[in-house]
């Protein structure tokens, strides 16, 4: 039986098998951020257990930082300290810091992977639920608890027993004005969110083959919404070329023999999965969600669905949304575009494309946040800061900032955000906020006109925008 | 860690689905660098309101209803990664949950934090929530060893599935780690084998 893009991964980092339980799995990149790090470090100095391999971990600052003034110290003491501990707890051990302040510095999923320190093939871990990002280079990339982070500072290895295989299909032709994250946000909205749970999931086809491999990042960033710890698309040429020339990416004869091999990463013709599913690309459209997880998602032309469920019905009253109601022309009073799943210079391109000439309505604060100074220093070489300063959008500096709301970057109690962040639970954003998750173009459109708009209309030609 | 064995007590209901790791522990109560710290905030914004008075509606604020078991509906722990969300868990003292479904990474942060998650079909679990709900006093009883939960004397018993090597890390109360480390020598073969 022929085996699958994740099987070949998997098989060439497992250094033993227990009989009938876990397997001992090999990591290559550990990619550690301040908040769950702390712990693990502290567990290790506890039991006086060195960390295995330091040269294998790349450290940044990202989930607690300011997004502005980050010359000046970070004012919140409590994030201050979580800082100050990551920056001695490496030195402490050797492992390269791209902290605050520092040109790598910017968020896990955003930085490493523009560094070439993601490459295909690799096994990645980061104690963060959204490495599942790397899987677009056809990497096995997923998220661990801190006691694991601890378990790979100890030994660069894990204890896991293999998941189950998923592949979904999406073929055919994207209507204009649909962006990958309305590609995932559909199909989270047809599974649900557990529906990849137990399982890795690859995902398959000519929608994906054609994507950028920015667009393929924000498609496997959000498999872990469906449950699956990790998502994968079989590396390309896209991949290579997207590789080659990085920072730490592999050069000369050594790139030429690693594409060799990076080549073989393709799920055989005759492998078998547990579970597929097929999707038609014509039937997607620009999506929104609705609720309080991001499988309650629709295409923005819909209305809410009916369901007489007590959690879809706390859910809505939450939103302060009503069964039935249609979504456009609802007045917003936030935007959001960053985080790791659309904080990367495509993102921002499609974003001022739309906004060049236009202005932001009054009643809309539009914060925009690159995912890295890497991306920040691109968007003002490219101009696009002057297009979004021109538009009344105010452009931060690097870091995770309002998806998860840990530093100053908050929306209101009761504010609407239209967010191109991945997760709309309750207070994500804020205590009391609500996130409507949608792609960075829905983000600008909505931004300039002040609520929600059927951004198909506004669209004359596909080819420009994205 | 510590062991487990068998676990008995009253349960908290908590009929929601989709409980995700925000709502365990909010991100903003993740600036401490300690485990134990958390258990106070454990579900803070149901528990409270935003001025910070007691919301009397949710179940843990219902003093008719207390234990160390907690049911949960469907899809418990989805979400964020964050291993603080075992820890507030474990620290205001839950030893076991009951869903129907657990997300994978909150599952292997609570084995690891010896909180048992038990995984019991859907008909089942709505029978338990509504026992409970009826009488706050019900008894619940879980048996590692023979992956098993039941009302105390009741004639049903529900199996569970457990991962067999987390079965006897937690019967033992061993972790990962210590095994990891008297691999070492198979690892660094691996090392030198594969040039990394």
């Amino acid at each position: 039986m022929g085996k699958t893009l994740f099987d070949k991964v998997w098989d060439a980092h497992v250094v033993d098998t227990l009989e009938g339980g876990p397997s001992i799995l090999y990591i290559d990149k550990h990619l550690i951020h301040e908040v769950t790090s702390p712990q693990a470090f502290s567990e290790l100095e506890q039991r006086n257990i060195p960390v295995a391999r330091p040269d294998k971990i790349i450290a940044t600052a990202d989930h607690n930082t300011p997004t502005v003034d980050q010359h000046l110290p970070v004012k919140d003491v409590l994030s201050r300290k979580q800082l100050k501990q990551l920056t001695e707890n490496c030195k402490k051990n050797n492992i390269t810091l791209y902290g605050l302040g520092h040109k790598y510095n910017g968020i896990v999923h955003v930085m490493t992977p523009e560094l070439g320190i993601t490459q295909p093939g690799m096994t990645i871990v980061c104690g963060d639920s959204h490495t599942s990002t790397h899987g677009a280079f056809g990497s096995i990339a997923f998220g661990i608890g801190t006691t694991q982070v601890a378990q790979v500072f100890a030994s660069q290895c894990l204890l896991l027993t293999k998941p189950k295989k998923l592949r979904v299909h999406v073929n055919g032709k994207l209507k204009k004005g649909v962006l990958p994250k309305d590609v995932i946000l559909y199909i989270i909205s047809k599974l649900g969110t557990n529906s990849g749970t137990g399982y890795f999931c690859e995902y398959a086809g000519n929608i994906f083959e054609e994507m950028s491999m920015e667009g393929r990042m924000t498609v496997c960033n959000m498999s872990i919404e469906m449950g699956a710890r990790g998502g994968m698309i079989a590396p390309d040429q896209t991949t290579f070329d997207y590789v080659k020339g990085k920072p730490f990416a592999p050069k000369g004869a050594d790139l030429d023999q690693r594409i060799a091999y990076w080549k073989t990463l393709k799920t055989d013709e005759d492998a078998v999965f547990d579970q597929e599913y097929y999707f038609d690309a014509e039937d997607i459209e620009p999506m929104i969600t609705y609720g309080t997880n991001p499988g309650m998602g629709i295409k923005i032309t819909d209305s809410i669905p009916e369901s007489d469920d007590s959690s879809f019905e706390k859910a809505l009253n939450y939103m302060n949304f009503t069964k039935g109601e249609f979504l456009l022309d609802k007045p917003i009073d936030y935007v959001f575009i960053g985080s790791c799943t659309n904080s990367r210079i495509e993102d921002f391109r499609v974003a001022a494309h739309y906004i060049k000439g236009k202005e932001k309505a009054k009643n809309v604060t539009a914060w925009l946040v690159p995912g890295s100074q890497q991306v920040a220093k691109q968007i003002s070489e490219e101009g696009l800061d002057r297009i979004f300063e021109a538009a009344g959008f105010e452009l931060r500096q690097p870091g995770c900032s309002a998806c998860l709301a840990m530093n100053d970057d908050k929306i209101p109690e009761g504010a609407y955000c239209v967010s191109t962040s991945n997760r709309n639970f309750e207070g994500r954003q804020g205590q009391g906020a609500r996130t409507i998750l949608a792609s960075p173009l829905v983000a600008a459109a909505t931004a300039v006109a002040g609520k929600i708009v059927n951004v198909t209309e506004e669209i004359t030609s596909l080819e420009a925008v994205v | 860690m510590e062991k487990f064995t068998k676990h008995s007590s009253t349960a908290i209901p908590l009929a929601i689905e989709n409980v995700d790791t925000d709502q365990i522990i909010p991100a903003r109560f993740l600036k401490a660098t300690d485990k134990e710290s958390f258990g106070d905030n454990v579900f803070r914004d149901w528990r409270f309101h935003k001025d910070g008075s007691v919301n009397q509606n949710f179940i843990l604020n219902d003093s008719r209803y207390s234990g160390t078991i907690l049911i949960a509906k469907n899809n418990f722990g989805c979400g964020s990664s964050r291993e603080h969300a075992a820890w507030a868990l474990s620290a205001y003292g839950f030893k076991v949950i009951v869903s129907s479904f657990f997300a994978d990474i909150f599952k292997d942060n609570a084995l690891n934090n010896g909180i048992l998650p038990v995984t019991v079909s859907k008909e089942y679990l709505d029978f338990l929530l509504q026992e409970v709900v009826k009488n706050p006093q019900t008894v619940v009883e879980v048996d590692l060893e023979n992956q098993s939960i039941q009302i105390k004397e009741h004639e049903v018993v529900e199996m569970f599935e457990i991962n067999p090597y987390k079965k006897l890390c937690l019967l033992n109360g061993y972790d990962d780690i210590d095994y990891l480390l008297s691999q070492k020598e198979k690892i660094k073969n691996y090392e030198i084998h594969n040039n990394v």
